[in-house]
This record gives structure tokens, sequence and C-alpha cells, in this order.
């Protein structure tokens, strides 16, 4: 019988259950990158009542950005850890925004949606990043901007985000209905549905 | 659509056969194993005698019903899974497998277009599938294959694909090294390659890219190119650059 000896070993605290570290960046796209330039990118807020917040890139440069510093966890078993991201967060944007509605649908430019609580993506857990490691964000990575929600599995964090739209219940998007769990907490392997 | 939640399963190895001098085909037999469509995956885990565990994902190289399923690896020189898939794993020992994963890199003998796919490397593996889907249905959809490799002698799988020519032809073409009285030089896949070798954009047909992330990249981006609608291309990245 084959003994498996392993040879990545980590009992690093912040590796959820199943994951292994990568020092690489690799991507989880359903299909072609799509190329945005940052003259058409917006950005928008959508709610119940129809009203529409909206910024282009212009105007969420503007905003006051974070640095944060945060772990992140691909589905597909790989964990970075300590990565370095710049960005808006989702509780300057939401300031503004009046809802009674509890779940949000992220779109992206190329079609990508993702279902969020949105008590998940306030108080300091989501941003829209356009930097990562002090660069501008590569297009493969999402960029101009990405969602960044590190405490759920990486597909949450939609790439290319061009909007959120409040929803009543918590409707899946697209790799939900494509057999991948609603919520995707890494620390609970939430991973399929 | 709601499947039932994806288990666990144990499969014990019941065949290995060489493929390449980097590559194995594996087929483990595997009680309960629901069946899968043609370009999914599993999540493979290996256990150590400490208790600890490494999972990585693999496509699956065999369709349907069946409880054995095949796989295909290729080894990666620093990898920590794949050597031991490919140079240790002995008949009769077993591994644990999750899926069958993934709704979306499918194809279906119900999808009505034309189907182009595209290989790079070991990404050959769930499009493999999907030509062995389309004889299973005899399918008379046209399937064409473009199969990107660094030499002949990386091939993957090639008696078959060759066997399968008359129903699901398969264009090579090699980045590094070329067969003697090869035509085309070796070189990368340039966007005249992708217009001469695959379906065009007004035959509207659906095309699925598979190989290394690069690999990926630069194809879907060539397609795009060609005018081929980004949702008609459906992509899956095995990872490195
Ligand atoms: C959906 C999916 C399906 C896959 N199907 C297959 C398959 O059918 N056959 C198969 O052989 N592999 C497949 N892979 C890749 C596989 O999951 C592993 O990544 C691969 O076997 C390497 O694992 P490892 O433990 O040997 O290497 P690791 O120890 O994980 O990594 C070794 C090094 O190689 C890099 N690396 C990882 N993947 C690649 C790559 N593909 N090319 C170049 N460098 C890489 C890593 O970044 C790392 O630096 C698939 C991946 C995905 C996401």
């Amino acid at each position: 019988m084959a003994i498996f000896g392993g040879r990545r070993r980590n009992d690093n605290p912040n590796l959820p259950p199943g994951q292994h570290l990568t020092e690489s960046f690799p991507v989880l796209s359903a299909g072609p990158t799509p190329s945005i330039s940052a003259d058409d990118w917006e950005f928008s807020i959508r709610t119940e009542g129809g009203d529409i917040h909206r910024w282009s890139w212009q105007e969420l440069l503007a905003l006051p950005a974070e640095d944060v510093t945060v772990d992140i966890h691909c589905v597909t078993s790989w964990s970075k850890l300590g990565t370095g991201w710049r960005g808006v967060s989702l509780d300057t944007l939401f300031a503004d925004v009046d809802t009674g509605l509890d779940y949000v649908m992220a779109h992206s430019y190329g079609g990508y949606t993702t279902n969020l609580p949105l008590e998940e993506v306030l108080e300091g857990r989501a941003w829209i990043a356009y930097e990562y490691d002090g660069e501008p964000l590569d297009p493969e990575h999402g960029g101009p901007a990405r969602l960044l929600v590190p405490h759920l599995y990486f597909w949450k964090s939609a790439k290319w985000v061009r909007g959120l739209v409040m929803q009543d219940d918590d409707y899946p998007g697209f790799w939900e209905e494509n057999g991948y769990h609603l919520h995707g907490d890494p620390w609970r392997e939430e991973r399929y549905a | 659509m709601r499947r039932p939640p994806v288990g666990w399963f144990t499969g014990s190895l019941v065949r290995a056969t060489s493929l390449t001098d980097s590559a194995r085909s594996l087929t483990f037999s595997v009680p309960g194993w629901p069946g899968n469509l043609a370009g999914q995956h599993v999540d493979l885990r290996l256990t150590a005698s400490d208790g600890y565990q490494a999972t990585r994902s693999y496509s699956i190289a065999s369709v349907g019903p069946d409880t054995d399923v095949e796989l295909a690896v290729e080894r990666l020189p620093d990898g920590e899974v794949s050597p031991f898939l490919v140079d240790d794993l002995e008949v009769g020992d077993s591994v644990e497998l999750r899926g069958p994963l993934g709704g979306w890199f499918v194809w279906r003998p119900e999808h009505p277009e034309p189907v182009q796919l595209i290989a790079g490397g070991s990404g050959v593996v769930p499009l493999l599938a999907m030509t062995r889907a389309h004889t299973d249905a005899r399918s008379t959809v046209p399937m064409q294959l473009l199969y990107s490799l660094r030499t002949p002698e990386d091939a993957l799988y090639r008696d078959e694909l060759q066997q399968r020519s008359s129903t699901t032809p398969t264009t090579w073409h090699y980045t590094r090294t070329v067969p003697p009285g090869w035509t085309r030089a070796a070189g990368r896949l340039t966007p005249d390659d992708l217009r001469s070798a695959t379906l065009p954009p007004e035959r509207g047909p659906l095309t699925f890219v598979c190989g290394p992330t690069g690999f990926v990249e630069t194809v879907a981006r060539g397609l795009i190119d060609l005018g081929h609608q980004p949702d008609s291309i459906r992509t899956e990245r095995f990872g490195g650059i």
C-alpha cells in the first residue's frame, strides 16, 4: 500500500478545514475575463423602491479608502493569508441607502451574479477593492474593481463588480445555482449545496 | 434544480494506466457514486498516517451512471498530491472523492449548439469526457477538439481521440516540438491558428476551454477578438500561470 506523506503540513490556526496554502494567486472564473475600462466603469446600488445610487470610477476613487490585510479562501481548497487590498468599505457606499430588505445580489460585468445577506457585507466586512498588493487590480483577478468579502469563500467576492441589487430573499446567484452553497462560510466548510 | 447534498465517497483504485511519462489514468471503483455529466470534477482527498489531509480537484474523464470513476493526473514536479497519484498510488489503495462537482462546465447531449472544445495540456480531460458523452449518446451535433500540447509525447488519450476522428475530429497543435513531417512550426497558438482550427462565431458554437490558467486566458481573449459572444465560452482553469 502506498503511504501518503504530505509535504505542505501547516498547523496555522488561520487555515480553515480542508484548505491548503498557496503562494500564487489561482483564478476561478466561469468564462472569459471581461475587459472594462475605468472610463466606462460604473457601480450602483439599487433598492426596492427603484432608487439607484451610482458612482463613476472617479467618484469611487474620491471616497475614503481603506487598506485591509485579510486571508482569502477559495472553494477549490487554496487559501492565501495576509493579502493586502485597498478599496472602499460597503459601509461608506451604503451610508445613504435606504432599504428594508435583508439580502443583496451582486452583479458583475460579464453577467456573473452572487447572493449575500446584507448584514454580512456591512460593519467592516466587505469592500469594493481596486488595488491588490499595492498595484491596480489585474483584470484576471477582477479589475478594475471587485467585491471583497474575505470571511466567505472567494467566489462570493464577485470580480468585475458593477452593482448590488437589494432582494427580499436569499435567491441564488450563478455558482449557487450550479451546486455551490448559498452562504459559503469556509470555517463551516459550506462548499456545496 | 435541487440536488442531493454532495458527500464524500471512498474510491479504491482498480486500474492504473500510464498515459505519458508524466501522466497516469486512474480508475476508482466508487460504491454509491451517483454518476456524472461530462465536464464535472471531483475533490480528491488524501490522508497521511498522522491525520494530515490534502485535497485537490480533478476532472472526471469518464461519463454516465457507472460507479467506476476515471481520472487522469499529470505530475507537477514540486506538487504535493499529483506526484503521489502518478507515481505511488497502487491498485487496491483507497482515496476519498467528493462529487460530482460543477454544473456549468458541462456538456449535455441535449445542447443543440455545435461544440468547439479547446484543450491545453491536461486540460483535455473534461473535454475527452465530452467526446465520450457525444459518442455514447450517438449525438449528431458537430463537436470538434483543438488540442494544444508541448510535444507529441505529451498527448493524453491520443489513440482514443484518433479513433473518434470521424465523429469528433481533433486538430493537434504543438508549442515546443512537432512530429516529423509536420508542416506548422512549433509555437504558441496564434489568433490565426484559432481562426483556422475552431468553429467560427457565425455557426453559433458553444466553446469549452480548459487548461492552465494562462492558456485559458489567452484563448478566451482570442475567441472574443474573433467575434464570439462571451457567454458562449465556458472555461475551466486548472491553475498555474
Ligand atoms: C476544476 C479543476 C480541475 C482539475 N482537473 C485536473 C485534471 O483532470 N488533471 C490534472 O492533472 N490536474 C487537474 N487540476 C489541477 C489539480 O487540482 C492540482 O492543482 C494539480 O494536480 C497540482 O496539485 P499538487 O498537489 O501536485 O501541486 P501543489 O502542491 O498544489 O502545487 C505545486 C505548484 O504548482 C503550481 N500549480 C498548481 N496547479 C498547476 C497547474 N495546473 N499548472 C502549473 N502549475 C500549477 C502551484 O501554484 C504550486 O506552486 C484541476 C484543477 C481544477 C481547479
